[in-house]
């Protein structure tokens, strides 16, 4: 068997046996509906509950102010639609995650205008430039705590500060940094945070959108009264119930130090990589980053026959997005950052969890400088050398 | 025993190359699927003439789909490679370009010299598989008499691709294996079948991938809007043979010779194309004799069985895809360009087409007719 290191934590993160198995008993056995009148309803809306007071637990917030929602992209349209009508100004970034990105210019597409703020060279906007933006009819900011591709935190405190003194709502998208850097909505000043359960080993499928007490959003899905009447559609039970689980581990986490301990390795590879390849570097290396995520990029090759020569050899990472075909595409936040489309192309992410190991990352620091090597020797314009010929007799033997 | 080698399998999602990855799969190769993201069919959508969706078109959601599911089915790693930039720097602008100058272009030729054989090839070689398969009918081998890679004719003559592949170098025939050549395209989709491949009965694929519908006047209109170009005025006069105006045309590109219908005129005996003159804007009209000629001047050249062409050849010559080949002298008329005298004189002979010669069932080399 081929040995397989997954370093994508940011795309996904497995479940964690504790949320596995707490999850289990509310498939079969106690499979109540939440909003049911009996016992069987009485024990999920138990169930449920118990876990919206852990969600609240690793955001510091009251459980009334927690929606559970189907993910991070609803949980960012639910903020941005939700909290708009038209006529409003919105303000985000060019560097958010499509969930946002792609909810904004709908936005302009359904009567709201939409001013996306560009970033610095290290992917970090500055709010002074978000000040700048606002109009008096500005109805909400949408700024992302840190980015999924460079792992950049965004000064979203002082961008709160901005908001609050404007008057104006601030949402900001938590996926990338929950479980990663301490979560206190408080703190942080915002309105409304989004949050993603996979990415913090929850089941796929779930999410969170928090809401501040004295802040209104319409809901995007009508139906029962679920959630407050902000979210109809009965309760994903099991998944929230793992999704509980996880954010009362990752809180955990937060402060036991192993986050501390996800970084050391992060470091590490970064790092090793780096001092093995040439004409290598790192996107917002000077920057603060979430502990785990390190986008390195390596001139004068295809990163994406990288990507898929690294998973031949067992190494999962990732490269650009990926469009509908499963093609990847220059990522749109390190060309917001102005990296060369070229440099773009040539950028991977490694992303690491609490489950990589230092084997893990022994693993990475040895295959990836090989396969940067084999892919630079076999520059795009080999086929006008000689060596491209196979000869006759390496010929006969290959064709049996 | 040396480890098996690693073969790409370049997967369109079709029968033809979904049955190669099954056949090389069942002889114990290492394979590795990869499909070639080439166009967004979506690019388009919406503009006058083109279809809202890209349902069942190459490089379409399903195609992608249709070869992950085949790759799964056979347990081989499977990945889509995004060469859309390239496409259409290598093959659509010039595909534009030549319409535009009153040529007909040939864009699979295009396709496989620039893509296929050549980008494709490199990201196999990338990563670590040193030859590329694909679902082409041809057959390609090396004779160590004339120590030259062959390329020759499929046994299904019907579906043979070789006029597409002239452009092969021998580095890149060294480097290609063409599984179906001996096969005929009823025994491709009962082998298929056979293997469990879903998609043995799917239609094949006939028009240019990238012009959903076909129309490719309306293809052209459509991506000048979209870069945000303007179409270019190319209207003119309508010529006789003896240079006698006889009319108006809107523009160069809406013709090809041979053409008969779009002339506009009434005349007795029908009227065809004869030839288009991009300098002076100029299409040139006359009867179905003045289509014929007996001669054609071919440049940018590639010799595949003969290392380069020295004197006179007599050669089997086809003029495009769907011609029966004619029997021709060769000679070189200029650097890189020559010059084929046929036995019969032949109907549309098409500046931008390629012009492919044969020697029995060897492709002997071939260039684009000027």
């Amino acid at each position: 068997m081929m040995r397989r290191v997954y370093m994508d934590a940011n795309a996904t993160t497995p479940l964690l046996p504790e949320v596995f198995e707490a999850m289990q008993p509310y498939f079969v056995e106690r499979f109540g509906n939440a909003s049911s009148v009996h016992s069987f309803g009485q024990q999920a809306r138990g169930a449920v509950e118990q876990a919206r007071i852990k969600v609240a637990g690793l955001l510091h917030c009251r459980p009334a102010e927690i929606v559970f929602t189907s993910g991070g992209t609803e949980s960012d349209n639910l903020a941005l639609f939700g909290a708009t009508k038209p006529g409003d100004h919105v303000i985000a970034t060019t560097i958010e995650h499509h969930a946002v990105l792609h909810a904004a210019e709908q936005l302009a597409k359904c009567g709201r205008e939409v001013t996306f703020v560009s970033v610095d060279d290290e992917g970090v906007v500055d709010p002074e430039d978000i000040r700048r933006a606002l109009r008096p009819n500005t109805r909400l900011i949408s700024v992302m705590m840190a980015n999924n591709e460079t792992g950049a935190i965004q000064p979203v405190e002082a961008i709160a500060a901005i908001a609050a003194g404007a008057g104006v709502q601030f949402h900001t998208d938590a996926v990338q940094a929950a479980g990663k850097v301490p979560l206190r909505v408080e703190k942080t000043g915002c309105n409304l945070l989004s949050l993603s359960g996979h990415k913090i080993h929850a089941p796929q499928g779930t999410g969170v959108l928090f809401v501040r007490k004295d802040t209104k959003v319409e809901p995007l899905l009508y139906g029962g009264t679920h959630e407050r009447q902000r979210r109809a559609g009965t309760e994903n039970l099991a998944g929230i119930v793992g999704l509980g689980k996880a954010a009362e581990i990752a809180a955990r986490s937060l402060e036991d130090g192993s986050t501390q301990g996800i970084a050391a390795l992060r470091d590490r590879l970064q790092n090793e990589i780096l001092a093995r390849v040439a004409d290598a570097g790192v996107h917002s290396g000077q920057v603060p980053r979430v502990p785990n995520t390190a986008n390195l990029w390596f001139d004068h090759l295809e990163g994406e026959a990288l990507v898929i020569s690294l998973d031949l050899k067992g190494l999962a990472v990732s490269g650009g997005s990926a469009c509908a075909s499963g093609a990847s595409e220059p990522s749109h936040v390190l060309t917001a950052m102005g990296v060369t489309t070229e440099r773009a192309r040539a950028s991977l992410r490694f992303s690491l969890s609490k489950l990589t190991t230092t084997e893990d990352v022994d693993f990475a620091i040895e295959i990836v400088p090989q396969a940067v090597a084999r892919l630079r020797e076999l520059s795009p314009f080999y086929h006008k050398d000689d060596t491209f010929l196979v000869n006759a007799s390496s010929v006969a033997t290959a064709q049996r | 025993m040396p480890a098996p080698e690693t073969i790409a399998v370049a997967m369109s999602g079709g029968v033809d190359s979904s049955t190669v990855a099954a056949m090389l799969k069942s002889e114990g190769h290492n394979l590795v699927g990869l499909t070639l993201q080439l166009w967004n069919q979506r690019r388009l959508a919406g503009r006058p003439g083109m279809p809202e969706t890209s349902e069942g078109r190459c490089c379409s959601l399903n195609d992608v789909y249709d070869a992950r599911r085949v790759a799964e089915h056979l347990g081989i790693p499977y990945y889509v490679v995004n060469q859309q930039d390239r496409f259409e720097h290598d093959v659509v602008q010039p595909f534009v370009q030549e319409y535009l100058s009153g040529r007909t272009p040939v864009p699979c030729t295009l396709c496989n010299n620039h893509l296929k054989f050549a980008q494709l090839l490199d990201t196999a070689r990338q990563i670590g598989a040193e030859r590329i398969a694909t679902g082409h009918y041809a057959r390609n081998e090396y004779d160590p008499a004339r120590d030259r890679w062959i390329l020759k004719r499929p046994a299904d003559a019907s579906k043979d691709q070789t006029y597409f592949l002239f452009g092969l170098t021998q580095a890149q025939l060294s480097r290609s294996l063409f599984p179906l050549g001996g096969y005929r395209k009823p025994d491709v989709r009962a082998i298929a079948e056979q293997r469990g491949l879903a998609l043995a009965n799917k239609p094949d694929s006939q028009e240019i991938c990238f012009i959903p519908g076909g129309d490719y006047k309306q293809f052209l209109d459509a991506y000048l809007a979209d870069r945000g170009e303007a179409m270019p005025d190319t209207s003119g006069e309508l010529v006789t043979t003896t240079g006698e105006v006889v009319g108006h045309h809107e523009g160069i590109h809406n013709f090809t010779v041979g053409q008969r219908k779009g002339l506009g005129m009434a005349t007795g005996s029908p009227l065809y194309v004869i030839g288009i003159n991009g300098a002076d804007k100029k299409v040139v009209v006359g009867s179905s004799a003045d289509l014929t000629s007996k001669t054609l001047r071919a440049n940018r050249l590639n010799w595949i069985s003969i290392p380069r062409l020295d004197g006179t050849l007599r050669l089997l010559v086809k003029i495009r895809h769907r011609h029966e080949s004619a029997w021709g002298t060769l000679e070189m008329s200029a650097e890189d360009e020559v010059a084929v005298t046929f036995d019969q004189p032949q109907r549309a002979v098409t500046p931008g087409q390629a012009a492919v010669f044969y020697d029995g069932e060897e492709v002997a080399g071939g260039g684009w007719i000027l």
